[in-house]
């Protein structure tokens, strides 16, 4: 494959410096997208998924956290080398970010229309006619009734899933290349959910917006991603095509995930669930991080991290039993796990 | 929202009532009477009957009160004792005067305070936060009085700056058509005047405007910290907004309802309590007013004065609720 990733993220760390010193939050984190594609990261609350993804955006609250190491590349440009007015360019423009709580990220006290049109104005000198226009076209685009009404309304006129709705025209109104969407959908309710995740791929498909969506939701991920990636205290465990990840999970942890998820068809008589809970970030300093969890754990785990296995193309694992079965070790990684 | 406000003013009238009720029997409890303070301690017994006779306060209390009433209804407000003339006739320069002067002292501590509040707030933690919230602390527990002498003796007595009081130069005094010197100084199109007005007015104004510059700073502060941490502001700065304009517009519109609020009531406790103020800086206020009349038992005097004063702090405030429904589209009132 010769085509160029939109967005590059390598051996992104970012840390959070509270009383007690410095607290990585996420480490070693690699991965790209490609124009178009739609590609999930799951994982639990507390695995470093909302971190990863502002960091992306520069949006990290500062203090406490802070992006200490590796590089993001936008479109071949390492974006943490730029300066808060480079990054402003990037922001809303090349880069949007749709986030986890409609209610509550809209500004109540301006119309749909005044936030809507700003988003545009911010990075484009436009009459206000045109912006308006576009603004009004967005709406349609994301199918939202009554274009007009909806510009004077205020956000608590709107219903949940339709303020999702405007704050998915908002961050696509520039046309950005990349959308990250931070679970879009965990606040909002079943039947919203299936039409706003239809949404994504609709505008995927319409806009080839590439979209990073992050979610804690495997359905989710089956139902629009194409690639995965899974995510555990803070680490990339495991990633590959939705295909394989669902039907060869490697990783201890993807498995423990994809039989959590309840099946009409089987009569059990007690949902699996993966015992225990996120460790603390920090609270691991060597060995694999889901040793206190993990149902196939060896000695060996407790004292040495598993380096970043790639067992197929397009499929990689960070477990030991990967390297058991004979399978072919990554080169790069080795140095990054010592 | 017409029928929330003419409901606001309906109730206005027991309050009011009540207030006049009030201060007609404190004004009253105070020892010594105007007959007395009039015709000095020679006086006699019968020329003190006489006098009070005359002044209608050989009366019982409460036809006194009900009279005083009534004269209210009709829009009077009463004789003053001490000058014998209508209340309605003199009180209004010295209400100007108190007005002029709250609203500048106002102008400058919410221009001076909401600033210094949100740059404490966009720089959390910063010197520059702690230096402000230092002087914020210090200004509120400034006392007003050793405030404007200090401000007297260093700019008025040593520098040599502005005067040490007045509203404007005696030997050249402004022309009164409102009563507020500024606008009628402007109204006249002299600007020698005008400066002069200005000169008198900084020294009481800043004063006056101290404390109330102190609490705004403190609750815009609190306020904005509060507002910036909430998700429509990362959407604000996602969108790639500069921080100015996020704190400027995003933020400050969303933190401005306590802020608002505590404007209105200190906006309203400078209408009547500049009394310290006006005195050191010998302005001739409304305070000084109701201090002069108090000391002569010049009973009218203080009641509609009082009165007034009340009027305007209601109406404040008042105005205040309604400004809540304009900046905010979700309160409404029925």
């Amino acid at each position: 494959m010769t085509i160029k990733p939109l967005l590059q993220v390598k051996n992104l760390k970012t840390s959070f410096f509270t009383d007690d010193g410095e607290v990585p939050a996420v480490e070693d984190i690699s991965f790209n997208v490609y124009p178009g594609e739609i590609v999930g990261i799951v994982g639990e609350s507390g695995s470093g998924k909302s971190v990863t993804s502002l960091s992306i955006m520069g949006l990290l609250p500062n203090p406490p956290g802070k992006v200490t190491g590796g590089e993001i590349y936008l479109n071949g440009k390492n974006i943490l080398q730029f300066n808060e007015k480079q990054m402003r360019r990037v922001r809303g423009n090349e880069l949007a970010m749709i986030f986890q709580e409609p209610m509550t990220s809209l500004n109540p006290l301006f119309t749909i229309g005044n936030q809507l049109m700003e988003a545009v104005l911010i990075h484009n000198k436009w009459p206000k006619k045109k912006a308006y226009d576009r603004a009004v076209e967005m709406l349609r685009l994301v199918g939202l009734p009554r274009h007009e009404e909806l510009m004077n309304a205020y956000p608590h006129e709107l219903s949940g899933g339709m303020r999702q709705r405007v704050m998915i025209a908002m961050a696509l109104i520039c046309n950005p290349k990349v959308l990250i969407a931070d679970e879009p959908t965990t606040a909002l309710d079943v039947t919203i959910q299936a039409q706003i995740l239809q949404l994504i791929k609709e505008i995927n498909e319409k806009l080839k917006t590439a979209v990073l969506l992050i979610t804690h939701d495997l359905g989710v991920v089956a139902e629009v991603c194409e690639r995965v990636i899974v995510m555990y205290a803070g680490k990339i465990v495991e990633e590959g095509d939705v295909h394989t990840i669902f039907q060869n999970p490697q990783h201890p942890y993807t498995k423990g995930l994809l039989q959590s998820i309840p099946d009409i068809r089987k009569k059990e008589k007690r949902l699996y669930s993966i015992p225990g809970t996120v460790p603390k970030p920090g609270s691991v300093k060597k060995g694999c991080r889901f040793y206190s969890r993990c149902n196939v754990r060896m000695p060996r785990c407790l004292h040495d991290q598993p380096p970043y296995y790639t067992t197929e193309e397009n499929h990689k694992v960070r477990c030991w039993l990967v390297e058991k079965e004979g399978e072919e070790r990554e080169q790069s990684t080795i140095t990054t796990s010592q | 929202m017409y029928a929330y406000i003419i409901r606001r003013l309906l109730t206005l009238i027991p309050v009011l009532l009540g207030l006049t009720l009030i201060v007609f029997l404190m004004i009253r409890a105070i020892p010594g009477n105007p007959a007395h303070i009039i015709l000095g301690q020679a006086a006699t017994e019968e020329s003190i009957e006489a006098l009070n006779k005359k002044l209608g306060l050989d009366q019982p209390w409460y036809v006194q009160y009900f009279k005083y009433l009534g004269g209210l209804l009709t829009g009077d407000l009463g004789d003053s004792i001490r000058t014998d003339s209508p209340i309605s006739e003199q009180i209004w320069p010295y209400l100007a005067g108190t007005i002029e002067l709250a609203l500048v002292a106002m102008l400058i501590a919410v221009f001076i305070g909401v600033n210094a509040g949100i740059i404490s707030a966009w720089f959390q933690n910063s010197w520059f936060d702690y230096a402000l919230m230092l002087l914020a602390l210090i200004g509120v527990s400034m006392p007003i009085f050793w405030l404007g002498l200090l401000e007297q003796w260093i700019f008025a007595v040593n520098l040599d700056w502005f005067p040490t009081g007045g509203r404007d130069n005696v030997r050249n005094p402004v022309e009164p058509i409102t009563h507020l010197y500024i606008i009628d100084t402007i109204i006249q199109g002299d600007t020698e005047k005008l400066v002069e007005v200005i000169r008198h007015l900084v020294l009481p104004a800043v004063a006056l405007a101290t404390i109330p510059m102190a609490i705004i700073a403190r609750i815009t502060r609190s306020s904005m910290l509060e507002v910036m941490r909430t998700d429509y502001i990362r959407t604000a700065k996602a969108k790639g907004m500069k921080m100015f304009w996020v704190v400027y517009k995003h933020s400050l519109k969303n933190a401005s309802i306590p802020i608002l609020t505590v404007i209105g009531l200190q906006l309203g406790l400078l209408l009547g309590g500049a009394i310290l103020t006006e005195t050191i800086f010998s302005w001739p206020g409304i305070g000084r007013y109701i201090y002069d009349a108090i000391n002569y038992r010049d009973y009218p005097v203080v009641q509609s004065s009082i009165l007034i004063i009340a009027l305007f702090f209601v109406l404040i405030n008042l105005i205040v609720d309604i400004l809540y429904a304009i900046i905010d589209p979700r309160i409404k009132y029925r």
